[in-house]
């Protein structure tokens, strides 16, 4: 192995910035003539507006403009464009409201977007934007996800049940049918609560307009910068795209919440042209948990059928999800197409059918959050086996064994194909690592300080890389899902790497280096990655899904590969042989067989300086770039092993040990990926003991809108997470890699939820398992 | 109502007439353009903002510029050498991947240098405990904490 190449330990490039204060973030940018904005929210979930009185504002000191839903109308501009059309079971399209940037006469969410006031500072532009005179004609809320579809207030007058799409996916019949046979039925009912994303870095925008060459520029706090450029430019503002410029520079942590395209960057870019000066907007904390795009927020119950012995005959589950106030970029798609798909887990489940009804609430809108469908997937699933060991009396990793898949490729009855995978081997590993054989002394140990102790294991399987575009688009997808990656070889041989990723902590400057100089056979330090600059990368579509080194990497590898062969024709051509004859090997091109060869830097140079070149057959240079569309989902998998500590007197749990053994196929480097996977336990374990984006019922306020109400993990919250690996490759990529991103995420909730169950003795418990409701639940388990 | 302020700044002096509700944060990265203290809350929860005010590390979105009159503040900019070597507690973050996106890592490597003097060879579990008021979304703090021990080490 070379020592910075593929599977190499290498410390990260991109720290030196980061650590002595030298990161670029959005909000560290301040451009010449230089005006901030601040949006004057709905304080009320359902409104009319039925006027809006700005002449106080427009008063105030240092204002510059006003702009509100009136001026939005009248320029005709599109409202914000959903991503994904999903079709219901009776065969109609879902509903997609208009999603306008500022509101036109109604405000739909506590946080909805009512006016802008532009001013010299944000000081001026806040202290403005207090004093608009907005008259509000408050009208019932649609707050809860459950009751959304039977109630008498409608968000939207398209929707009257409030109902956005029912979709259905399986063999609803086969299910049937399982379920006459079997031996046993086990139920669960469940709810997967809402949650606010917190990237460290709240959302931000600058957005300038030149006069001169008709063109804009917009730095966004943003995962796909082609995507927004594309989005906001083709269905919004109806900017030529090569007027336009989207740079998502350093970004601090994304989750998901910064790959859509939002009201305030649109408006910022609107509005620059009109005031003729940039316009800058950094969120609050409070306006992040009003304002970001939520995850989860699904209701759901789930049945399965068994025959006596613990196997699995039928899946059926009915969810609904809520949409929010209105359609986010990718939010159909969520509970859907990366969900229903997923309810096979790692089991041979003969028959599945999921029906998920999408619902608008007056609440923020819901999208794609770290895994994005899978954990709710993973949840359902991996309770319900764990209910389901319960009622046959099995052991939790014995049911598991006993549906495992075992021969690949395997075509789940939900629509995708895994292409490889050990399940038992990753089982396996866990328990050993877990040393669950030692778990019934430390049970006994536990319950002699009158403590109560629990295992819980979740055997996830996820999916990662969504592809084909082809594919995706015959399900809805508005967008394509390739990469692009192009490799520009300078004279001297030293490389500069254009992705369309974009990274937001996950270190592809490291890893994408760490691919490239293994490839070319050069120092990592001879390679530079660049990317979130539409002036810069070619195309992209960002970084979600655990997408980047699967598609990204793939599509760099490719661009590495047209190098290397234009470079063999070079190489023959100086060492006088046939480019079939040559072969490049750390570095070097060489002539089989032979000690005659040339090594990389020398073929670059003669690209530039074509002086003793075959001209007449090769165009000069040695830069390539390349597409990569892949042929199907990537499939990382798992197992991980949580232990939990309750105190039956309080209710509070302590996590004391959680293992997670992944297979992540190929690792490039084991650092990072490890450190992929403490970061998505810590999400995962976050949302199942600490945290809940919580609504008042009947308002429709956000009881949950600070750091001193959302209960955000902090270091003290866990143990040390012990992680392993068990690799096997993906068949369809070149580097074998699967996606590390979000298996912590959607693996840990489940394995939580069944080691705290287990410890206090109930079947289930919501999500988060705070003190007070585990608590309660232990005394109704003693009262029953 | 405009205010003069004295104070140093990484060593240097600097003289300044702002408005009085002028936070320190703000002071430090609007005025002085040093960006590398960030604000990830503004309500003194998330500690991504950590300055070192007269050798105590403080979340400067919580206090005025007009408290820190005459104090001897350093900020994350401040703790490289001047040739931009690292400090030993930057360097342990990079060895030990304490860090992802970046951001609450100023705050973060702020907070853990206060813990010099503060603490003797500290478990993982004090550690933890010590950096209670430093929100990170990224490292799930595993990391964090083996830097921290690393950084300590290295200091002493």
């Amino acid at each position: 192995m070379k020592a910075d190449g593929i599977g190499a330990r290498v410390t990260r490039k991109e720290d030196h910035r980061f650590l002595t204060g030298n990161g670029q973030y959005t909000d560290d940018i301040i451009l010449p003539r230089q005006t901030y904005a601040a949006f004057v929210r709905s304080p009320h979930a359902h409104a009319t507006i039925n006027g809006i009185n700005s002449a106080a504002a427009a008063a105030m000191p240092g204002v510059v403009a006003i702009f509100t839903g009136k001026d939005i109308e009248e320029s005709k501009i599109g409202g914000l464009p959903c991503g994904w059309g999903i079709t219901s079971k009776d065969g109609t399209p879902a509903i997609e409201p208009a999603h306008p940037i500022l509101c036109i006469g109604k405000a739909r969410y506590v946080g909805d977007h009512v006016a802008v006031v532009i001013a010299e500072t944000a000081e001026q532009a806040r202290a403005a934007a207090d004093v608009m005179d907005v008259d509000y004609g408050i009208l019932p809320a649609v707050v809860s996800t459950g009751t959304a579809a039977a109630s008498k207030t409608a968000v939207h007058d398209q929707a009257p049940n409030n109902v956005c799409y029912t979709w259905g996916h399986g063999d609803e019949a086969g299910v049937k049918a399982a379920f006459e046979k079997a031996h046993h039925i086990s139920t669960l009912d469940l709810i997967n609560q809402r949650l606010a994303p917190n990237a460290m870095e709240p959302r931000a925008a600058n957005a300038v307009y030149d006069r001169s060459s008709e063109s804009y520029t917009l730095y966004v706090a943003n995962q796909n910068p082609h995507v927004e450029r594309l989005l906001m430019c083709a269905f919004v503002l109806g900017i030529p795209e090569h007027k336009m410029r989207v740079v998502a520079p350093d970004v601090g942590g994304g989750f998901g919440s910064k790959i859509f395209v939002y009201a305030e960057e649109t408006v910022l870019v609107w509005a620059s042209k009109r005031v003729n000066r940039p316009i800058k907007w950094t969120a609050d904390r409070t306006e992040a948990f009003l304002s970001d795009a939520h995850g989860r927020d699904h209701v759901t119950k789930a049945q399965l059928a068994m025959d006596k012995d613990g196997k699995f005959l039928g899946f059926r589950v009915d969810t609904t999800a809520a949409m929010g106030a209105y359609l986010s970029t990718f939010s159909t798609a969520v509970p859907t197409i990366l969900y229903g798909t997923l309810l096979a887990g790692q089991y041979t489940t003969p028959s599945i059918y999921v029906e998920v009804t999408a619902v608008f609430t007056n609440t923020a809108p819901v999208d794609a959050y770290r895994g994005a469908g899978r954990p709710e997937a993973t949840y359902v699933v991996e309770r319900m086996v764990e209910v389901a060991a319960r009622d046959m009396k099995l052991d939790p990793a014995e049911i598991r064994r006993r549906n495992f898949i075992r021969t690949f490729p395997y075509a789940t009855p939900v629509g995708l194909t895994y292409d490889v995978g050990d399940y038992d081997a990753t089982l396996d590993s866990a328990i050993k690592m877990a040393d669950v054989a030692g778990f019934a002394a430390r049970r006994a140990a536990s319950e002699a300080r009158g403590m109560k102790r629990g295992l819980g294991y979740s055997s996830y399987i996820e999916a990662c890389g969504l592809a084909p575009s082809n594919v995706a688009g015959a399900l809805g997808a508005r967008a394509g899902l390739f990469e692009s990656g192009e490799v520009r070889v300078h004279p001297t041989g030293k490389v500069e790497v254009f992705t369309g990723s974009h990274s937001h902590g996950q270190g592809h400057e490291t890893t994408f280096a760490q691919v490239v100089a293994d490839k070319l056979g050069i120092p990592i330090e001879d390679v530079s990655i660049s990317h979130g600059d539409t002036g810069k990368v070619l195309f992209g579509m960002g970084t979600y899904g655990s997408r980047s080194l699967a598609v990204g990497g793939s599509a760099i590898v490719k661009a590495v590969d047209k190098v290397i062969a234009k470079g063999k024709k070079i190489a023959a051509h100086l060492l006088e042989a046939s480019d079939t004859d040559i072969e490049f090997v750390n570095g070097e091109f060489i002539v089989k067989g032979t000690d005659k060869k040339v090594p990389f830097a020398s073929v670059s140079l003669t690209a530039y300086v074509p002086h003793n070149y075959p001209l007449d057959k090769l165009e000069p240079g040695l830069n390539e770039n390349a597409f990569y569309d892949p042929t199907n989902f990537t499939y990382p998998a798992g197992t991980h092993i949580c232990e939990v500590e309750v105190d039956p007197q309080t209710g509070k749990v302590e996590i004391c040990a959680f293992t997670a053994v992944d297979d992540f196929g190929n690792i490039i480097n084991p650092m990072i990926v490890e450190g992929q996977v403490h970061g998505g336990v810590a999400q995962g374990l976050g949302q199942a003991l600490l945290e809940d984006c919580i609504y008042d019922p009947e308002s429709g306020q956000l009881l949950t809108a600070s750091y001193m109400d959302y209960a955000m993990p902090r270091a003290d919250d866990f143990p040390n997470f012990k992680v392993g690996n068990n690799v096997t490759a993906c068949t369809h990529n070149p580097l074998g890699v699967k996606g590390c991103g979000e298996a912590g995420a959607i693996g840990s909730p489940p394995a939580f939820i069944n080691a705290v169950t287990d410890a206090i003795g109930v079947k289930h418990i919501d999500m988060p398992a705070t003190p007070e409701r585990v608590w309660r639940a232990m005394q109704s388990a003693a009262h029953a | 109502m405009s205010v003069n302020i004295t104070m140093k700044v990484n060593g240097k002096s600097v003289t300044a007439a702002v408005e009085a509700s002028t936070t320190l944060v703000e002071f430090i990265r609007e005025h002085l353009r040093l960006t590398g203290t960030h604000v990830g809350c503004n309500t003194s929860q998330c500690g991504a903002c950590t300055v070192h005010v007269n050798g105590r590390a403080v979340k400067s979105c919580n206090m005025l510029v007009a408290q820190a009159q005459g104090a001897d503040v350093m900020t994350i900019e401040g703790l490289a050498a001047a040739n931009g070597d690292m400090h030993p507690m930057q360097a342990a973050f990079k060895e030990h991947h304490g860090l992802q996106c970046g951001f609450c890592t100023p705050g973060m490597v702020m907070s853990a240098c206060e813990l010099k003097g503060k603490v003797t060879n500290p478990s993982d579990q004090e550690i933890r405990a010590c950096l209670d008021g430093n929100i990170c979304r990224c490292t799930g703090y595993q990391n964090i904490v083996t830097s921290v021990k690393a950084g300590l080490a290295a200091m002493s």
